[in-house]
């Protein structure tokens, strides 16, 4: 089994508040990021896939067809996008970064063939990410 | 769905590495120039990692305002700008970084109650850094 990471990087705002909460419970447990005006990051994603290597190609995966549709499902979607209004999934969840790494394994595990998703990694900040390995 | 939260935090401190159970000649030839009298600091870069289902109403696997607070109360307060030798879990304990990681993921362990601590990873320097999950094997 060899395992394969490609890196993106995408920029989109945000911000966190939960309709069934008080304005005074939002702000308490959002703080800051709970400003209905949003506010941005730099995200950068790291997918991981693993598989057997073809012996034919030498490839786990075929990265120009991985960097497709990881532009294609995640990045065409979420990039200069202002995540809680223009993305599907945040209409209805909080665009955290813990919701942010799972949504982009929901749209990447369907599309892709040979290799196994492994790990979805996402960066809000150098200093903050969050991984997802699939698990229930 | 259970999701891993991974935070990085700095801080600055000192230590000799040093053993009283060595001979003088013993601890030159394992410690080399960290054994060096007076010590000498570190910038270290620390990685808690957590884990735990996203919770719905939040989106978060905990509130970082909780994890921040905790790492800054019992962790950084307590080695930031401070000589590793003179703190009592180094009285008779070396100093090293395998020793801190190990005391600062038992820190977490003893007291953070609101995600499971799943490692801690402390980068000595940008080329050593080092990992440790308790009982379990670090997730890659
Ligand atoms: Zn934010």
């Amino acid at each position: 089994m060899v395992y394969l990471t490609r890196k993106a990087e995408f920029s989109a705002s945000h911000y966190y508040h939960n309709p069934v909460f008080s304005a005074e419970e939002n702000r308490r447990i959002f703080g800051r990021c709970n400003n209905p005006n949003g506010h941005g990051h730099n995200y950068t994603l790291e997918v991981t896939v693993k598989g057997a290597v073809d012996a034919r190609s030498g490839f786990v995966v075929d990265l120009k067809q991985l960097k497709e549709i990881m532009t294609r499902e995640v990045l065409d979607a979420m990039d200069h996008r202002f995540l809680n209004k223009e993305v599907p999934e945040f209409l209805t969840q909080i665009p955290t970064t813990e919701n942010i790494a799972i949504a982009v394994w929901q749209r990447l595990a369907p599309k892709l063939q040979k290799a196994q998703l492994h790990r979805v990694r996402v960066y809000e900040t150098p200093d903050l990410f969050v991984d997802f390995y699939g698990e229930p | 769905m259970k999701a891993h939260l991974s935070r990085r935090y700095l801080f600055s401190a000192s230590h000799r590495l040093h053993s009283d159970a060595m001979s003088v000649d013993e601890n030159r030839s394992t410690y080399g120039k960290c054994n060096n009298p007076y010590g000498h600091g570190h910038n270290y870069r620390l990685e808690v990692t957590v884990s735990g289902p996203v919770d719905a109403s939040t989106g978060m696997v905990c509130n970082l305002v909780d994890l921040d607070g905790f790492v800054e109360r019992e962790v950084l307060s307590r080695y930031d700008l401070e000589n590793l030798n003179t703190l009592k879990e180094f009285a008779e304990n070396v100093p090293t970084t395998e020793n801190l990681c190990v005391e600062i993921f038992e820190i977490l362990q003893r007291g953070f109650p609101h995600a499971h601590l799943e490692k801690v990873r402390l980068e000595e320097t940008m080329m050593n850094s080092f990992e440790y999950a308790g009982s379990a094997e670090p997730r890659k």
